[in-house]
């Protein structure tokens, strides 16, 4: 089954559409912040597992959707629903759902990883718009076309692995938007291609939509300092004093031969591209995608201020765009970790 | 049943690569996946010298499946992917949709552990694309491969990783070079100095993860050695042995030789542990975290 996309048979716009702004929503104050702080698009989950940030406590309820939607829509903004888990085996039918509720709730785009759920989407809700989500571990533009083909995606999410050269050869070869994380938490490893934390917990990303969950984390004080436990598995100790990060596995510090505690895989930072701004502009990105669904509003509303001033900016005179010192300093209070890194798309250690 | 040996996924000398493929050709394995299925960067061994070895292995009445990469980023991956795809003497296993997307409407290809194909509409779609054997993520549960095999399409065979540490992540970048802090271009290919990865350990001594370039894999061994009886119930057509520096061909003996009840699972248990990496882990069989090790259990059907 091949499916051709509308898209294919409209010619390219004239000039380059702006670049959109996507800013995670993981409540409906926080979509409120998001809308009201400058975010062009919200994206936010159904309250299972059927997205990537499935915490107890955050998520949209039907009610919550549609105040969501109504409130965004009043002021010309868009609504994403992401279902970017891979359905279990056993109950697939929940994901088929949750397509067809975003559906009737009137989004404006759904964000998608699997395949199957894809084809579902395309027979039964043909009208509505699909977005590739990082968690389809899409890096090649090769990848890219399989989904264009096959589903008519209208935008991929690409995963945050790539170099910047990497994103534009992307870009010049491929016939979707593509939309690049600009900041939030970092995951070092392929998104959709990292089953660490199911190895420990028996949930992960792709199954559950949840990494190193909340559940299986244990604080433990001892005379060698707080350490932080994943299911029993010890992934770090603080010394006191020291500021202690949340036990995301691939963060803690290990022993590797004689290298005794280190960060061995990634030390807790956040992504932040703003001082890319131009570069991603001028390569043609179409969207800027903010971590942090489950996040705080106030995080969200700090974070979507600083990249709507950021983006208007670079729009207005991209040569003479210059990140400034504030919009850093104002986005590193709400960082993971504190400090913040160009992540792949600079590669220092490469 | 038949019995396949993955694609290696360490780095070794070319001689060393060589050597164990000629002791390949003589082991009681039936499938051989070849190919440099991690890292860009290794060069011992290259395409047209695995395309020997292919060509060895099926003199030697082996059938072979060429591996691509799982993590495709450069134009240079693209061009390596199309030649793969386009070799015309043998079967290919995709590993990333982009690799797929060459395949689709050739005839046959193996869509691999990593492709994410977690239910029977993703598996039934990816069967009209000309995917003729699957193989079962690493993270499903029995309960989950069960029900997928109820509805599996007619002539599509079913693989299932059976021993070896478990390939968990992918990253761009490369976490034994960081380890000997050298950058990713200039790592000095200092994983060939690992011929079973790099362990690392928490901070209480216990081996956790294995540092294998851009690869992170479990410490533990997955072992479903015991299970063959239940993954023979189950209607699994092949079993899946991850290539180790040492004790390959004693592995797939055994193997082979409880897949045809030449030998019971007890005395082949037995004698496992001495040519395994690390002890046994089997979580995700039982759907519990993968590196937990439960008692096994008689077969559903």
């Amino acid at each position: 089954m091949t499916f051709v996309a509308d898209v294919s048979l409209t010619p390219p716009p004239v000039a380059p559409a702006a670049m959109e702004l996507v800013c995670p929503a993981g409540s409906l104050p926080a979509l409120k912040a998001a809308v009201d702080h400058g975010a062009d698009c919200v994206y936010l989950g159904f309250r299972d597992a059927t997205n990537a940030r499935n915490f107890a406590g955050l998520n949209f309820d039907e009610a919550a959707i549609e105040a969501g939607i109504r409130y965004a829509h009043d002021r010309g903004r868009k609504v994403f629903v992401a279902l970017n888990t891979y359905p279990q085996a056993s109950k697939a039918e929940l994901w088929q759902r949750a397509v067809d509720r975003a559906a009737h709730s009137g989004v404006d785009a759904v964000i998608l990883a699997d395949p199957g759920l894809m084809a579902y989407a395309v027979k039964h809700q043909p009208q509505l718009r699909l977005h590739l989500s990082v968690q389809g571990s899409a890096t090649n533009y090769e990848a890219l076309d399989f989904y264009y083909q096959h589903f008519g995606i209208a935008r991929a999410v690409l995963p945050r692995v790539l170099s910047m050269t990497q994103v534009e050869q992307v870009i010049n070869k491929c016939k979707v938007e593509i939309e690049v994380f600009g900041f939030g938490s970092l995951c070092v490893m392929v998104e959709g291609r990292c089953a660490l934390s199911s190895y420990v917990t028996g949930e992960a990303p792709n199954t559950h939509g949840v990494c190193s969950p909340p559940k299986a984390v244990r604080w433990v004080e001892t005379p060698k300092g707080r350490e932080s436990r994943l299911n029993g598995v010890l992934i770090d100790r603080y010394a006191p004093g020291e500021h202690a990060g949340y036990p995301t596995l691939c963060k803690g510090r290990f022993d590797v031969a004689d290298d005794k505690n280190y960060y061995a895989i990634e030390e807790p930072t956040s992504l932040n591209t703003l001082s890319l701004l131009p570069e991603l502009m001028q390569m043609g990105v179409r969207a800027i995608k903010i971590e942090g669904r489950q996040r705080s509003p106030a995080y969200v509303a700090q974070v979507t201020k600083v990249w709507r001033e950021a983006i208007d900016a670079c729009r207005k005179d991209a040569s003479h765009y210059v990140a400034k010192p504030a919009w850093f300093s104002d986005l590193d209070k709400v960082a993971e970790g504190q400090q913040h890194t160009l992540g792949a798309y600079h590669r220092p250690w490469k | 049943m038949k019995l396949a040996l993955g694609p290696n996924q360490y780095y070794w000398p070319r001689a060393q690569v060589l050597d164990f493929y000629n002791t390949v050709a003589s082991s009681a394995v039936d499938i051989v996946y070849l190919g440099e299925a991690v890292c860009s960067r290794r060069h011992e061994v290259r395409l047209a010298d695995w395309l020997a070895i292919a060509n060895m292995l099926r003199e030697a009445g082996k059938e072979v499946v060429l591996s691509t990469q799982v993590l495709i980023e450069s134009g240079a991956d693209v061009t390596v992917l199309h030649k793969i795809a386009d070799n015309g003497l043998f079967m290919v296993e995709a590993n990333d949709m982009g690799a797929v997307h060459c395949l689709s409407g050739k005839t046959g290809f193996v869509a691999g552990p990593h492709l994410n194909i977690y239910n029977l509409p993703t598996l039934q779609w990816m069967a009209g694309l000309g995917v003729t054997r699957w193989v079962m993520p690493m993270e499903m549960s029995r309960d989950d491969l069960a029900v997928i095999q109820q509805g599996r399409p007619d002539g599509l065979q079913t693989e299932v990783f059976a021993l070896g540490r478990l390939p968990l992540a992918f990253s761009a970048r490369c976490f034994t070079a960081r380890h000997c802090n050298l950058p990713k271009d200039d790592c000095q290919f200092s994983c060939i100095q690992h011929p079973d990865g790099l362990m690392m350990r928490t901070r209480e001594s216990e081996e956790f993860l294995v540092l294998n370039g851009i690869q992170t894999q479990s410490a533990r061994v997955y072992n479903l050695l015991p299970e063959i009886d239940s993954l023979r119930a189950l209607g699994v057509d092949v079993l899946r042995v991850s290539p180790q520096s040492q004790h390959t061909p004693e592995i797939l003996a055994l193997f082979h030789a409880v897949m045809h009840q030449r030998m019971g699972v007890n005395e082949a248990l037995q004698r496992l542990p001495d040519l395994m990496l690390q002890t046994s882990c089997n979580g995700y069989w039982y759907g519990k975290p993968g590196l937990e090790q439960t008692a096994a259990q008689a077969a559903l059907m």
